[in-house]
């Protein structure tokens, strides 16, 4: 219990990102917060490699960790511009209304 | 009061003084674990979408801060710069742009009452003390912070032992980041550009193909008659 391994963080990893699945589900209000629930999956995954990484001893992990940051930095500022551009065609960005692929 | 405050402290620097190293780092993981679990329910559970963004930025310092607390320090310190300064900052501009927030009155439009106050002041208060704990801990306490790992024996610090890898080993995976970096810039500028009509712009070709003779004619200027110009 007090004694704090890789298992923790693993765990703690794991629960993040059950989070994240959980909110892109069963999101009602807009888009902006499935973009979010993906941030916390992203971070969940930065956790696992992180703590892979000091407890295995191998850099390899942090430099994949630092490559994420990259790609989710890239992500969110692509996903918001298209939120922001679909909220001036469209005027709404919440989930239920947004249907022209009749998904 | 002030007496009050000065005995908190020193129990607190006795507690900190008499635990042993094991029970601190439980200590810290399960605290700055609970408040990241916590706040990633409250992300997707808020009704109200700028606090889930206030909620996201605190787990992201507490993640980073436990990230600080393992031993990955430059992690930690790029955590705190790309995705509290950058990316939650990103969301909490659109929300604020597109006002998606579904209040009853716009808040930042100088409400007396804003319903957003408290919850900032609490999670920024929350940032606060995480914050002071990791890094006086970090810098007076370092025994607490370090786990055996072979990565944190070598002498050089994380940042240092990342830099040398990243630049030789990495360098091409470095390049490419920062191509995708580039690519979603322009994408994003490109996504948001919007072409007006009706305003009032340079051409650029009409002004470079203009030519002399075309712009500029001289007039023999008589003395008491002027010049009668036909446009």
């Amino acid at each position: 219990m007090t004694e704090i391994g890789l298992g923790h963080y693993l765990t703690l990893g794991a629960v993040i990102f059950s989070i994240g699945i959980i909110g892109i589900f069963l999101n009602r209000k807009n888009i902006i917060v499935i973009l979010m629930s993906i941030e916390l999956i992203l971070l969940a995954v930065n956790i696992n490699l992180v703590a892979f990484s000091i407890y295995l001893g191998d850099l390899a992990g942090q430099v994949f960790t630092l490559f994420i940051l990259t790609v989710a930095a890239a992500e969110a500022a692509i996903g918001l511009a298209i939120i922001v551009v679909y909220f001036r065609n469209s005027g709404t960005i919440r989930v239920e209304e947004i249907d022209k692929l009749k998904g | 009061m002030a007496t009050d405050g000065r005995m908190f402290w020193r129990l607190i620097l006795k507690l900190t003084i008499s635990i042993d190293k094991m029970i601190a780092h439980a200590i810290f993981f399960y605290t700055f674990s609970i408040i990241a679990v916590v706040s990633a329910i409250m992300v997707t559970a808020s009704k109200n979408t700028v606090h889930s963004v206030f909620f996201l930025i605190l787990d992201f310092i507490s993640i980073s801060c436990l990230f600080i607390m393992i031993g990955a320090e430059f992690l930690g310190m790029i955590m705190l710069i790309v995705y509290v300064g950058a990316v939650a900052v990103l969301f909490l501009f659109v929300v604020m742009m597109l006002n998606v927030a579904q209040q009853k009155n716009q808040w930042f439009a100088g409400q007396a009452t804003s319903k957003h106050i408290p919850v900032g002041l609490i999670i920024s208060t929350l940032i606060f003390f995480e914050i002071i704990i990791v890094i006086g801990g970090w810098k007076y306490k370092p025994e607490i912070f370090d786990i055996n790992n072979s990565l944190a024996s070598t002498s050089v610090s994380n940042t240092h032992s990342l830099g040398q890898v990243l630049y030789t080993d990495y360098i091409h995976v470095f390049q490419i980041s920062g191509m995708i970096l580039l690519v979603a810039m322009i994408g994003a500028i490109v996504l948001t550009f919007r072409q007006r009509s009706g305003v009032k712009k340079q051409s650029y070709i009409k002004q470079i193909s203009r030519e002399r003779a075309e712009g500029v004619e001289v007039l023999e200027v008589q003395s008491n008659k002027g010049v009668k110009i036909d446009d």
